[in-house]
């Protein structure tokens, strides 16, 4: 259908037409105050053109009505604007629950992506048709923005922190992947393509290929090859707070603030333990800045995520699984208290 | 009869180097930009030249990518920081406010002339930069790629605009005791043609903002060379909290390069109608306006770096208010021509052009104010269309506009209508086919700054490329006839269009106290009928 329309990417996200409807009201108002513009501009320029050099016409000061017409129809009809693209914009950067993570990094001049099941890819994402999906992307180096055009979508992707976005595909293809923030010599070259699947293609292949391990198991093992195990016990409160259940937790802060536990917030835990100090323990676990990348950070997220209160399916068991009765979220609900 | 030029008048006053490179004369400074800036422009469309040529082919192949990429820093660089911020003040608001007050110079007039040398001096090593190798950061300058990863000279460029910051500082502190202090009796605020108003607004956004990207490019300067670690995160910093400050100043910079154009359409609206600004009181007061409201949206630049969704709003919010006053002057310049006695002469052909460029411009900013849709146009072709539109479709129209409509007054000679006609036509049809293309390449997707691209949008770049080689022709035609009519136009009279204004009422060229004696105003503000 849209292919009918000129000048229009394609539309494979459920976005992409709210986005284009959105885009299509703005073009309309436009060539009409556009058109009335010209219009009257080349109406009053023949109409009253100079017929003799000695012309005078009778000065006209103003008129306070018509100039409020045109403060207050503008801004009514802007106001219309604001509140249409303040309502997508919502949409499109609050990821929803039920999304499936997918982990992004870019560097100097590629995008590494990182499937739950451990699966990667470099400048090619493979994504099911159909089924919602949250990218949480940081960079290497500088700052980069992820771009498909087919989608409507672009996040700045930003050293040192986590930024998200979410999109549900629509219609199996391969769309281009963009770079779209100036990031040094190979900024142009820093693309590749997003290739979504039929549910049942996509099964294949991420079953096709050498299979690593989930991301959350790479991390668990991770978690004890680091030593944090040593400390952040689940069987028993260790020096460390325990982490099961953490992930969007209120966590009670040395000094009475709570903040959430979100991806920003674990991340700062490992590289910047001091900035904020749980209620009640020691400032004592060491950073880990310069000693993990982003990628291994990533998978100690996933395996910290993966150890929620619920058990994630898509989590393997491991020994938290059959951690003693208690309940994760009454461990989490002492910690607050500490 | 035929007009005769006054025996002396301030360019046949003195000769030599010396007596312009030691004058105190707003009109001669005015006229040392105009060769400076001339100079700039002329280096930035060459580098701009090149990067036409090179997106002609989707392949990168006229140049390497990291020459790319220093072309469109530099010309980035030369046509903001240089060209366009300096357009229009330091060359036409030089040479006019004082004529238009009434007032014999410039309240500071060494200070005046400190400024273009502050300027060149900041243009000197900008243009070090250039040539010993270039910067590649884009004009943006983000962090922390300026800071911490890019190998070429961003400390040069950054002292270059430093300095020229304080040209810009000290020519709007100027003007501001100029206008407050210098009127001559019965010239009251609003007798005040708009031009004065529109360069008392700017030099309020001069005076407050260029401190600002002073202070940051020195903490750019400082995380570059001692690594203090504000910006970079490597460090403990926060690349972020450079752009709010960049974009702290840069949006009211972008008014700085808008806001005189607008002062000069209004001029040249009111003197090919013979009629007054329709609405004098609201297009002032939108002046103030846009240069205060102006100094809160920054943030629409950073909607997809993210910042939270709800200071998001706010940013979008505001912007639409910043474009109501802009909406109001497009109205009022249209409700002006209705009844009134319009003549096509060259500048009001670079009016319309003004007002058909400004309003596309202004009207594409609602679609990157629009949030959820500027996720979507940020950092695309649509950006780099929308904000060519104003600045080069509005400012530069502007300024020729006024070059044209003041030339009589500059130079004492007219220019050749006919040429000048053409030029303007050239102008207007090459700069539509340069920058619309560049809209749709957007929506479908192209991002900016690519040396190389995806084959699908090679056809809207070919169109852009043929049409920045007729806008090219359109540039150095009225160079070449201007320069000619030194010498060859023919004599101007003291009032030729005729038109209001005390400007109009003093030899054509002025001579160097301005008036004979000083006027005493009677009139209000583009009085046509007590005209003769
Ligand atoms: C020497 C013991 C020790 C080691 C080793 C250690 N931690 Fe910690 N960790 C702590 C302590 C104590 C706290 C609570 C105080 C604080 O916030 O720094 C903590 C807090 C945390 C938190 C925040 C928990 C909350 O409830 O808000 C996370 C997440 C975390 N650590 C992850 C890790 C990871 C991942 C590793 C291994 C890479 C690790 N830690 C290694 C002692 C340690
Ligand atoms: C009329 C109201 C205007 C609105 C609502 C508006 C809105 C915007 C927005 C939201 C952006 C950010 C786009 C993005 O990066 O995604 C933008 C960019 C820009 N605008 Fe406007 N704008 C307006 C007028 C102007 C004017 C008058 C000028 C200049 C004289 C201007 C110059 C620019 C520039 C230079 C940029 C981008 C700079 C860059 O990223 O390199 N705009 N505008
Ligand atoms: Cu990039
Ligand atoms: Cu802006």
């Amino acid at each position: 259908m849209e292919k009918w329309i000129p000048f229009i990417p394609e539309r494979a996200s459920t976005v992409a037409g709210r986005v284009d409807a959105l885009y299509f009201f703005l073009v309309g108002v436009s060539v009409f105050f556009a058109l009335l513009i010209a219009g009257l501009e080349l109406y009053f320029a023949i109409r009253y053109r100079r017929r003799s050099p000695g012309e005078m016409p009778a000065p006209v000061r103003g008129s306070m009505k018509l100039e409020m017409l045109w403060v207050v129809i503008p801004f009514l009809i802007s106001m219309v604007m604001f509140a249409w693209g303040s309502s997508l914009y919502f949409t499109i950067y609050r990821p929803p629950k039920d999304a499936l993570d997918i982990y992004v990094v870019g560097k100097q001049w590629m995008w590494k992506l990182q499937h739950l099941d451990g699966k990667r890819e470099i400048n090619e994402l493979h994504v099911p048709v159909g089924r919602k999906i949250k990218l949480t992307m940081t960079s290497e180096d500088v700052i980069h923005s992820f771009f498909v055009p087919a989608f409507r979508i672009k996040a700045d992707v930003l050293p040192g922190r986590y930024t998200s976005v979410w999109f549900e595909a629509t219609k199996p293809g391969r769309y281009h992947l963009f770079c779209a923030e100036y990031c040094g010599t190979s900024h142009s070259g820093m693309g590749g393509w997003v290739t979504v699947m039929e549910p049942a293609d996509y099964e294949g292949w991420l079953s096709g290929g050498r299979a690593e391990g989930s991301l959350a198991s790479t991390g668990e093992k991770l978690f004890q090859d680091l030593a944090c195990v040593s400390c952040h016990r689940s069987d028993i409160q260790g020096r460390g707070p325990a982490l099961k259940g953490l992930f969007n937790r209120p966590v009670r802060l040395e000094g009475g603030q709570t903040v959430i536990a979100d991806e920003g917030y674990i991340r700062e835990s490992i590289l910047n333990p001091r900035a904020k100090l749980v209620a009640g323990f020691p400032p004592i676990m060491p950073t880990f800045q310069g000693q993990i990348t982003e990628e291994q950070l990533l998978q100690l997220l996933t395996y910290i995520k993966s150890i929620g209160p619920e058990e994630t399916p898509a989590a393997p068991p491991s020994p938290e699984a059959q951690a003693p009765s208690g309940g994760a979220g009454v461990t989490r609900k002492e910690n607050v208290k500490q | 009869m035929i007009p005769k030029q006054p025996r002396t008048h301030y360019l046949n006053i003195s000769y030599g180097f010396k007596s312009w490179l030691f004058t105190t004369d707003h009109k001669r400074i005015g006229l040392l930009y105009l060769v400076s800036i001339t100079l700039f422009f002329f280096v930035g469309g060459a580098f701009a030249t090149i990067i036409r040529l090179e997106l002609a082919t989707p392949q990168g192949d006229l140049v390497q990518a990291e020459t790319y990429n220093k072309l469109f820093t530099m010309h980035g660089v030369m046509m903001i920081f240089f060209f366009l911020i300096p357009a229009v003040p330091a060359v036409l608001g030089n040479f006019l406010i004082p004529l238009m007050i009434g007032a014999k110079d410039v309240a500071f007039p060494r200070l005046n002339l400190l400024s273009w040398y502050i300027f060149n001096l900041g243009a000197l090593f900008t243009i070090y930069a250039v040539v010993s190798g270039g910067v590649d950061t884009g004009w943006t300058f983000y962090t922390p790629y300026s800071t911490t990863y890019s190998n070429t000279h961003v400390l040069a460029t950054g002292v270059g605009i430093f300095i020229t910051g304080f040209s810009s500082i000290l020519t709007g502190l100027n003007f501001i005791v100029t206008i407050h202090m210098m009127r001559a009796p019965g010239m009251n605020w609003f007798r005040l043609p708009l031009f004065v108003w529109a360069h008392y607004a700017t030099s309020l956004i001069q005076v407050l903002g260029t401190p600002v990207i002073a202070i940051t490019v020195l903490l750019l300067a400082f995380e570059r060379v001692v690594r203090i670690g504000i910006f970079d995160p490597a460090l403990g910093g926060d690349p972020v909290l450079f752009q709010h400050l960049f974009w702290f100043y840069s949006h009211p910079a972008v008014y700085i390069m808008v806001l005189p154009a607008m002062g000069v359409v209004s001029e040249l609206v009111a003197a090919f109608t013979r009629k007054s600004i329709f609405g004098y009181d609201l297009v002032a007061f939108a002046s103030i306006a846009i240069a205060v409201f102006g100094f809160l949206v920054w943030g629409h630049h950073l909607f997809v770096s993210g910042q939270s969704v709800y200071a998001g709003m706010i940013f979008s919010f505001l912007s639409y208010a910043v474009a109501i006053p802009s909406a109001v002057k497009v109205f009022n310049w249209t409700a002006t021509l209705y009844k009134g006695s319009v003549s096509y002469q060259t500048p009001m052909l670079y009016a319309f052009g003004f007002i058909g460029l400004f309003t596309i411009g202004g009207l594409t900013g609602l679609f990157l104010a629009a949030m959820g849709l500027d996720i979507h146009l940020t950092d695309t072709y649509f950006v780099v269309a929308h904000f060519h539109y104003i600045m080069v479709g509005g400012t530069i129209m502007a300024y020729l506009g006024g070059l044209h409509y003041w030339w009589p007054k500059i130079s004492g000679r007219m220019y050749p209508e006919g040429w000048a006609k053409l030029g303007a036509l050239i102008v207007f049809v090459g700069f539509n086919l340069t920058f619309f293309p560049q809209f749709l390449l957007g929506y479908m997707g192209m991002p900016r700054r690519y040396h190389a691209y995806p084959e699908e949008f090679q056809v809207l770049n070919v169109m852009s490329s043929a049409g920045a080689s007729i806008l090219a022709v359109g540039y150095i035609l009225p160079m070449v006839y201007l320069i000619w009519s030194m010498r060859y136009g023919p004599i101007a009279s003291s009032n030729p269009w005729p038109a209001t204004g005390l400007e109009w009422q003093t030899s054509s060229p002025p001579p160097t106290e301005n008036f004979e004696e000083i006027p005493v105003v009677t009139w209000e503000a583009y009085e046509f009928a007590g005209q003769e």
